[in-house]
């Protein structure tokens, strides 16, 4: 069945926008259920410490408090968890609780919940919860950690380090030796934290008749999150319901389990009344997943044409003091020894890396996931190699990204490259941004005392996990996700998906798929997302899997959907089902040219006027399709980036100019809203690159955990972003489509770090070590 | 406790309505807005001055609803992106960020959508750094902030040719 795309490629305006351009965006502190009831968690002022006695009785003598509750209260209430994979080598990893009944494992973690009428007294009285605390030593320095004598966060674990592994491909030492050059660099990256607009939050509202817990639940993957809920709380997951309300963003950050969420359900089961609980901005520093944090020694060994020969990394990774559930800690590591050399043809490689406890906000996937880092070391160490050879940065580039002619490919780390379109992609990008322009400019500019940077660095996205990731290691992770349209009796077409949408499109980009395939007005289509008691069981939204899963799921729905209005068509004007097709809404004969039935005739066929129907006629007008992506790890996608800016060498301040980007993330549903993905990412990726680190003392005490003192790029921070696309569709699905919402971080951060260096070049100065402020700049220079 | 529970008898003009209500001495605009009054247009997202999102018009300029007491608003003017909306006073530029899909999450968008407006309102110059350095008050965490000032950018041209 050829399908006549109309809408597929258009950049259409998201339906469900104006909503929010309106202020009509309905946000979980937007909702109000009738008897809520308010919680505000006391959280340990300790990176680590022992309880040793609480006392709530001035607090509960406020009045409008209902109740104080702390771990030992929610042991009968909520089960301990412990997050581990079992596909990627040894984890060790130790039971968590919703709050701790005994030790608290860093500054943040919840210990008491203060449960009353209002916010404002709940605020109140945690601030009378008297805590006694024996504290305990902090384990904070990564390399510290490690040693033998260091103390342990888990001393049953007999070690802080939770995960190591170890890639060895080729013939490394050997071909390091025979290289002409080799660079050696370390790169840090500091820790981050996602800092959504909104923070997290939830209702939870447990009906004791029915023994039924249901959740306004600010989170990305309400399937997911049930089946844990209901486990933890000792429920089915059929007598549990996640409502998602809108979500003032995302990136990673609302998906894994948190105790303070947690205790939020069992509080409502505890109370038999709903219960509210929004973070605050302080919270949200101590107790949101933290990421990054990375410490990598990494060498590269080139011949004197530039050609790489072979790669090592060895790479110190932090992540509090506990996996993160479900997930775990580990696939930040796993993807920076994974995604590392993907970008190039070498055929030598090692990777190590070494993931550690800390008395520190625990880490997560927040996104880009590794791929980040991975970038930053892979560019930074080509950039290197490229000065150690006297090779301008594109052309070393070029002669070590794959052939052309070389697809598919499996890259020195295993990883399956099916198809990449690099090449054209960077050549797209030194079109688009003039290379050879600014690099003239750029001497003419440094003859002027003006120092210029450009950064050029090639991306390759990770996209559209399959369930080798997580679901194979044991993890309740659901890779695959379905689709289910309903034909109503109007002739519309109402759509439910696993999939949620925190902005990214995903509503539009289904709705431009069923609009293609059933050539419909996008107005007749209707999606929602987000309510697992009315949307198919899904994944939901991480890992740029929207499009490319939820989108085929939505493809072969409507495909369906398509055959099954044409039969009846057939059934009722009995004429051939062959010669009958959509078009406009309608159902046309393509021999006679007329309209044979409009879709509400089909819709009223099928729901009021069966008597049209022969005995055994029985079509199917609710359609449900699934798909999972089972053929490769990730479903590649690549990306171009580059960045010019000026660097103050008095100052030590970087002012960008411009950033161009040239993304294929395969089959283009809506190219627009694939370049806002861009530059969203690319946005955040330069907070990462310029300001965000979470600060730490020795001790475990963040020191910069609000928005004023952690920087957050605002609009007068960054530069115009200009974006171009080719598609190289992706054969694992119908549709072709990979992801796009990881690319823009992923890249920025080595193309800042890039531009910065080839600005400090003439200094033979460099810096490596992230975020690249104007005090690391200067003391490069040698000037602090 | 008395600073606690101390109250006072407020008079603010919200959106044309005239609203008189006992509420406590301590409570911020935003809460005022969203929780006593139930317009939720109006988002939080650091209580602390930073992030813009609580942005609301107070007598015609855009103040931060978080950092302002309710109190502070008595006898005042206030008005939210439910009035703006409803009076179609912004509906230009609406229109825009709606084209230019400059709201991903929207969650930042309705203060954007005041602050800017402010800046259109106001009589000077436009460029994009004058839009980047005036909605530099305001955070957004998804857009990457190049299409709200397309956006933005957009009206300003579009009030130019119209003088
Ligand atoms: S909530 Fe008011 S500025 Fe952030
Ligand atoms: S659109 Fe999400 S914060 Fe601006």
């Amino acid at each position: 069945m050829a399908v006549n795309r109309k809408v597929i490629g258009q950049s259409l305006p998201r339906p469900n926008v104006m909503s929010f351009i309106k202020g009509h965006g309905k946000y979980l502190d937007d909702i109000i259920v009738p008897g809520m009831l308010h919680v505000c968690y006391v959280r340990s002022p300790y990176a680590h410490a022992k309880i040793i006695e609480i006392n709530a009785d001035d607090a509960l003598a406020i009045e409008g408090v209902v109740k104080i509750v702390n771990g030992k209260d929610l042991l009968e209430y909520c089960k301990p968890w412990t997050a581990g994979l079992t596909n990627l080598g040894e984890m060790r990893s130790a039971p968590q609780h919703a709050m701790p009944p005994e030790i608290a494992r860093w500054q943040g973690e919840a210990v008491v919940a203060v449960i009353a009428e209002t916010k404002a007294i709940a605020e109140d009285a945690a601030e009378l919860v008297e805590i006694d605390w024996e504290e305990l030593n902090p384990v904070t320095d990564l390399q510290k950690a490690t040693e033998n004598d260091s103390a342990l966060i888990h001393p049953e674990l007999e070690s802080n380090v939770a995960w190591s592994i170890d890639i060895d491909a080729g013939e490394v030492d050997s071909a390091l030796e025979n290289s002409d050059i080799v660079v050696e660099k370390v790169f840090e990256v500091g820790r981050q934290t996602g800092v959504t607009l909104e923070p997290r939050g939830m209702i939870a509202d447990y009906d004791r008749g029915k023994s039924y817990l249901t959740l306004h639940h600010a989170t990305q993957v309400p399937h997911i999150q049930r089946y844990i809920i209901a486990r933890q709380l000792g429920l089915s997951e059929s007598s549990v319901r996640i409502i998602c309300p809108e979500l003032g963003g995302g990136f990673g950050l609302k998906l894994h389990v948190y105790g303070d969420e947690l205790t939020t359900c069992a509080l409502s089961m505890m109370l038999g009344r709903p219960v509210k609980f929004v973070a605050d901005r302080l919270e949200s520093f101590l107790s949101d997943i933290h990421a990054r944090g990375h410490r990598i020694s990494a060498k590269v060994g080139v011949n004197k044409d530039g050609q790489i020969q072979a790669m090592t990394l060895d790479n110190l990774a932090g992540c509090g003091p506990y996996l993160i559930h479900p997930r775990t800690s580990v696939i930040e590591p796993l993807l920076v020894a994974i995604c590392t050399p993907l970008a190039y043809n070498l055929q030598h490689y090692r990777a190590k890396a070494t993931l550690v406890y800390q008395n520190k906000v625990p880490t997560g996937q927040y996104r880009g996931v590794g791929m980040p880092i991975a970038s930053l070391v892979a560019e930074g160490l080509v950039d290197a190699a490229a000065l150690a050879c006297g090779i301008d940065k594109v052309e070393i580039r070029k002669r070590n990204l794959h052939a052309v002619d070389a697809y598919p490919v499996t890259a020195v780390s295993g990883e399956f490259l099916e198809g990449l379109s690099q090449v054209a992609s960077l050549e797209k990008l030194t079109s688009m941004m003039d290379y050879k322009g600014l690099r003239a400019e750029q001497k003419t500019m440094r003859d002027k005392g003006i120092h210029r940077g450009i950064g050029v660095v090639t991306v390759v996205e990770g996209t559209a996990p399959s369930p080798a990731l997580y679901a194979a290691g044991g993890a309740p992770i659901s890779s695959r996700d379905a689709c289910t349209l309903r034909l109503e009796a109007d002739g519309e077409i109402s759509c439910t998906t696993g999939l949620t949408d925190q902005g990214q499109g995903g509503v539009a980009i289904v709705t431009q798929i069923i609009a293609d395939t059933l050539d419909l007005s996008m107005d007749a289509i209707r999606v929602s997302m987000g309510d697992t008691a009315t949307t198919p069981f899904g994944g939901g939204t991480w890992a740029s899997r929207g499009t490319a899963i939820a989108g085929e799921a939505t493809l072969r729905a409507a495909k369906a959907m398509r055959a099954s209005i044409l039969e009846v068509t057939s059934m009722i004007s009995e004429q051939p089902v062959d010669i009958l097709d959509l078009v406009n809404g309608e159902i046309v004969n393509l021999e006679t040219g007329e309209t044979q039935m409009s879709m509400q005739d089909v819709g009223q066929a099928i729901h009021f006027k069966t008597h049209q129907f022969p005995e055994d006629f029985e079509p199917e007008m609710i359609i449900t399709r699934h798909y999972s992506q089972r053929e490769q790890l990730m479903v590649y996608a690549n990306c171009a980036l580059g960045v010019s800016l000026d660097l103050d060498i008095n100052t030590g301040l970087v002012t960008l100019k411009k950033i161009w980007a040239v993304d294929d993330c395969g089959r283009i549903i809506n190219a627009k809203l694939v370049t806002e993905q861009l530059r969203g990412g690319i946005v955040q990726g330069i907070g990462s690159a310029l300001f965000e680190e979470c600060l730490y003392d020795e001790d475990g005490q963040l020191l910069n955990g609000n928005l004023i003192e952690y920087l957050v790029p605002m609009a007068g921070d960054v530069c115009d972003i200009e974006c171009a696309h080719i598609e190289t569709p992706t054969k694992a699905s119908e549709l072709g489509a990979k992801g796009c919402g990881e690319a823009g971080i992923i890249g920025v951060c080595g193309a800042i770090m890039n531009a910065i260096n080839d600005a400090l070049e003439p200094f033979n100065a460099s810096v490596t070590s992230q975020p690249f402020t104007p005090a690391k700049i200067l003391r490069a220079l040698g000037k602090v | 406790m008395s600073e606690l529970t101390q109250t006072v008898d407020v008079c603010i003009t919200l959106n044309g309505h005239s609203i008189k209500a006992t509420i406590p001495a301590r409570e911020n605009l935003a809460d005022f807005i969203r929780h006593r009054i139930g317009l939720m247009g109006t988002n939080v997202g650091c209580e602390q001055g930073i992030c813009g999102a609580c942005t609301i018009r107070l007598n015609g300029d855009s103040v931060r609803s978080c950092l302002t007491l309710a109190a502070q608003a008595n006898g005042h003017t206030v008005e939210t992106i439910e009035g703006l909306t409803d009076s179609g006073e912004i509906s230009q530029l609406q229109e825009a960020f709606h084209r230019n899909n400059a709201a991903q999450c929207g969650y930042c968008t309705p203060a954007m959508l005041i602050t800017a407006t402010e800046l259109l309102n106001s009589k000077t110059e436009i460029s994009r750094d004058k839009i980047r350095e005036y909605l530099s008050g305001n955070l957004c965490r998804c857009t990457g902030y190049h299409a709200i000032i397309d956006a933005v950018e957009e009206v300003a041209e579009a009030q130019n040719n119209g003088r």
